[in-house]
């Protein structure tokens, strides 16, 4: 059939939950493309000789020949060009910053909106998955082991590109359920769990182990594993460590880290309580101090989770937020009010430690600091105090020094972070590491591209030896 | 998965698991603890390592039966199986060349403070021990604790066994009559440790605790159980959970402990049955 061009200077819209409901449950948000929405967003596309969308994708996604194939109706053979580099497309094409990615560069963006990329490579994965995914078939062993430490996306893609040349793939994760961030911080009403447990499954069915509840550097160091006869290990265990302000209060009853506060919520599945067994305290009002996909996720999960009140309170403009633009557009369609321009200086508590409120002053925006972004400057005098049941601080993440503080001859940069070169190699013999554990929190299609870049150079390294 | 593969019951609601966990017993270190859950959609809670056997493969936890997840391990038995059980997890205690040593263990601290007695013993240290319970029937691992001592101090509060009173009695008689220690160890509920690290701080005596905020991952990514030490803040499931006694702001913790009090409530009656309704307003 012949796929005309849809002249639309708008993409299709997304069908999603009404807004006023999804904020009471915890169902996926935005519920995908339908092969008539699919098939009229990729006729947008003008397949360009020179596609500049390709340079936007961390993973180069073959966009263009994949959104031809949708056009044509052609959705297997949509799919098999994007997993030729992408091997979590269902994962990719919901959680990935596209706007700063491949439709930043789409040429359409110079007469209206991108063709909707992410919105693509998701209906191709989830038409996939509703025909049932044939289990892979396994490549014989070819007799060296690999260990791979965490199962976030970087883990998984290092794993399953290990798994399929042939190696004895075991993944060794400190949680009771493999995934990472993808399981514990983005919640359910954005990546529903079942999609993560599908793609650990398949690469389980690769031939790849999974062992979890091993925290490695307790019960088994890298030595160990040399040890017991793997001959390259990769690290991907993230940037799990939370940061906190060190303003007064800090350790309220009430005052989370988005981290214990997402993964009490979305591992610990908090929201079936008492069905499930682990607690967590939303009140009233909740303030959530930040400005990033987390704070977000906290924010929308706080409301979910029967909260009247979300405050996201972020020191610099909205113009600066660094979460993607639909989640913030979403939140705020769901009611979280956003005080920007405010920065927390106290918690305050009452006379049982329970926080009662929060005490910000307001900022102005002074001079570009080194990330290019206006530095945010207190104005004196403007202190006012929220009344608030609930903090969660949503600041950041450091590296977490559990593993490298275990493991010799590993050289970390003065942040902490593990030093590599471009092809993911530590300065310990046989180590890879890749991830946000090298470059500090950073996205989903990069810790992938790193697992992926590291599994190529493990591979040429364990040829030769 | 792993297997319990002995159940002994010490006292009336505090049991004792041996529990077939291998590469967790090739590395325990007395002061470390594990983490487990017994199903899917449990929660995950912290148990200090009491005892552990490197060549049987073997480790051993004592609980009491607090709350839901205590009182529901506390229904399985000997061959059941855990759904999960992480470790070993926090920094394990280093002694250095102690030539005497106290170690106070007020109800389940007891449990706790026995691997940390045990090791300074195998080391030559003499080791002087205060233990105590409310009452006789919850006195637990007696001989154990007399078998790595050179001398034992039984009290209990209502005087059914050994000297009528708080541990902290004997404690302070024995600084009193002028006994020195290279270090004293107390292990129990937070308020016991608050008053005996109190007791000792004039003397000077370096004196460990071991903390038990409540914990999530137990691996320094959540935060929850953050205590103050010092002024800093620190995570007891990485930097401890064993600290300096005169340190610690055990005021913070005992509030902090107090945080999901009535969903414990719900979850303990929802667990006995759901008929009795004084929790609900
Ligand atoms: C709430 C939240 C929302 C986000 N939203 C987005 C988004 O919308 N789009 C996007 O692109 N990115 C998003 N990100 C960022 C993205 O999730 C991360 O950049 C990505 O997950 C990093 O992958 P990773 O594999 O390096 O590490 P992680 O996903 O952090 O996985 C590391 C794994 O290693 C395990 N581990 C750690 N230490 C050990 C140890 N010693 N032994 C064994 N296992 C260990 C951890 O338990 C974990 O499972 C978000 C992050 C968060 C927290
Ligand atoms: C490092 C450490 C070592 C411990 N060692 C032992 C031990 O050897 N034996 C033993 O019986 N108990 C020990 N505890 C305490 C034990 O974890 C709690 O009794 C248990 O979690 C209670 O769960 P529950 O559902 O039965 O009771 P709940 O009704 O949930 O709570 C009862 C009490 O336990 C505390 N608690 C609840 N959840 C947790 C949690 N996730 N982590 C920590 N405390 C919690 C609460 O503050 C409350 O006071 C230890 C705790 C820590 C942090
Ligand atoms: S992987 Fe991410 S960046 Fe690449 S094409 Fe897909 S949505 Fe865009
Ligand atoms: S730049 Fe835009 S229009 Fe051109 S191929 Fe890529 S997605 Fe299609
Ligand atoms: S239990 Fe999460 S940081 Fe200690």
């Amino acid at each position: 059939m012949p796929s005309t061009i849809n002249r639309s200077k708008t993409k299709t819209p997304m069908p999603a939950q009404d807004p006023k409901k999804r904020s009471k449950n915890f169902g996926e948000v935005a519920l995908g493309y339908t092969q008539e929405d699919a098939i009229n967003e990729a006729r947008r596309c003008l397949n360009c000789k020179k596609p500049t969308c390709m340079q936007g994708c961390p993973v180069q996604v073959q966009i263009p020949q994949f959104i031809k194939h949708i056009a044509q109706q052609n959705f297997q053979k949509a799919i098999n060009t994007i997993k030729q580099t992408n091997s979590l497309p269902a994962i990719c094409g919901r959680v990935c910053p596209q706007e700063e990615q491949c439709e930043q560069k789409c040429i359409l963006t110079k007469m209206g909106d991108p063709v909707a990329i992410g919105r693509l490579e998701r209906f191709a994965a989830d038409w996939e998955r509703e025909q049932g995914i044939k289990t892979p078939e396994q490549t014989p062993s070819v007799g060296k082991k690999v260990a791979i430490i965490g199962s976030g996306p970087a883990g998984l893609t290092c794993a399953g590109d290990l798994a399929k040349i042939g190696y004895e793939v075991t993944v060794f994760e400190a949680f009771h359920d493999p995934g990472g961030v993808l399981i514990y911080g983005i919640p359910e009403f954005r990546l529903p769990k079942q999609i993560v447990k599908q793609e650990v499954d398949f690469i389980k069915q690769l031939g790849a182990k999974v062992k979890t509840n091993m925290v490695m550097g307790k019960i088994l160091t890298i030595d160990d594993l040399f040890k017991k006869g793997y001959d390259a290990i990769f690290i991907g265990t993230g940037a799990g460590l939370p940061k906190f302000m060190n303003i007064p209060g800090e350790n309220h009853l009430g005052v989370y880290s988005a981290n214990e506060f997402l993964t009490r919520i979305n591992l610990m599945k908090a929201y079936n309580f008492p069905e499930t067994d682990t607690p967590v305290k939303v009140g009233k009002k909740v303030a959530v101090i930040g400005g990033g996909n987390v704070a977000m996720d906290s924010a929308r999960c706080a409301l979910r989770m029967g909260a009247e009140e979300v405050y996201i309170i972020y020191r610099r403009s909205e113009q600066e937020m660094p979460a993607r633009k639909e989640e913030a557009e979403h939140a705020k369609e769901e009611g979280i009010i956003f005080n920007f321009l405010t920065n927390p200086t106290r918690i305050i508590g009452d006379e049982n430690g329970w926080v009662k409120g929060i005490e910000c002053i307001k900022m102005q925006l002074g001079e570009p600091d080194a990330s290019g972004r206006r530095r945010p400057v207190p104005i004196e005098g403007s202190e006012y105090i929220l009344d608030m049941d609930t903090v969660v601080i949503a600041i950041g993440t450091g590296p977490n020094p559990l593993l490298p503080k275990a493991t010799s001859g590993l050289q970390l940069n003065k942040y902490g972070y593990i030093d590599t070169d471009e092809n993911g190699k530590t300065s310990k013999e046989g180590v890879w590491a890749g991830g946000d554990i090298v470059t500090g929190s950073a996205t989903v299609i990069l810790a992938m591209g790193a697992g992926k870049k590291a599994a190529q150079s493990i591979h040429e390294y364990l040829q030769n030896k | 998965m792993f297997q319990i593969l002995d159940k002994q019951d010490l006292a009336p609601s505090i049991k004792q698991f041996v529990i077939d966990a291998p590469l967790v017993a090739q590395k325990a270190q007395p002061g470390q603890f594990i983490i487990l859950r017994i199903k899917e959609g449990g929660e995950r809670i912290p148990l200090t390592i009491a005892d552990y056997d490197a060549k049987q493969g073997t480790v051993t936890v004592v609980f009491q039966e607090v709350g839901k997840t205590t009182l529901e391990l506390g229904t399985l038995k000997t061959g059941d199986y855990l759904a999960d059980f992480v470790g070993p997890l926090g920094e394990g205690v280093k002694f250095k060349n102690h030539k005497k040593v106290l170690g106070i263990g007020g109800g389940l601290g007891v449990a706790p403070l026995y691997p940390k007695l045990k090791i300074l013993h195998q080391q030559g240290a003499y080791v002087e021990s205060i233990i105590g319970a409310k009452t006789a029937d919850l006195l637990i691992m007696e001989q154990q604790i007399k078998a790595v001592s050179n001398k034992t101090h039984i009290c209990t509060d209502d005087g059914t066994k050994g000297r009528h009173g708080f541990v902290t009695v004997v404690l302070k008689e024995l600084l009193e009559q002028g006994e020195k220690y290279d270090e004293i160890i107390i292990i129990g509920p937070p308020i016991l440790m608050k008053i005996a690290a109190e007791i000792t701080k004039p003397y000077g005596i370096p004196t460990m605790v071991s903390l038990n905020p409540i914990m999530v991952d137990g691996t320094g990514m959540c935060g929850g159980c953050r205590v103050t030490v010092g002024g800093e803040t620190k995570f007891a499931c990485v930097d401890g959970p064993a600290f300096d006694g005169h340190k610690v702001d055990f005021d913070e913790l005992m509030k902090r402990l107090q945080t999901y009090k009535t969903e414990e409530t719900t979850a303990l009656h929802k667990h006995k049955g759901g008929n009795c309704k004084c929790h609900q307003q």
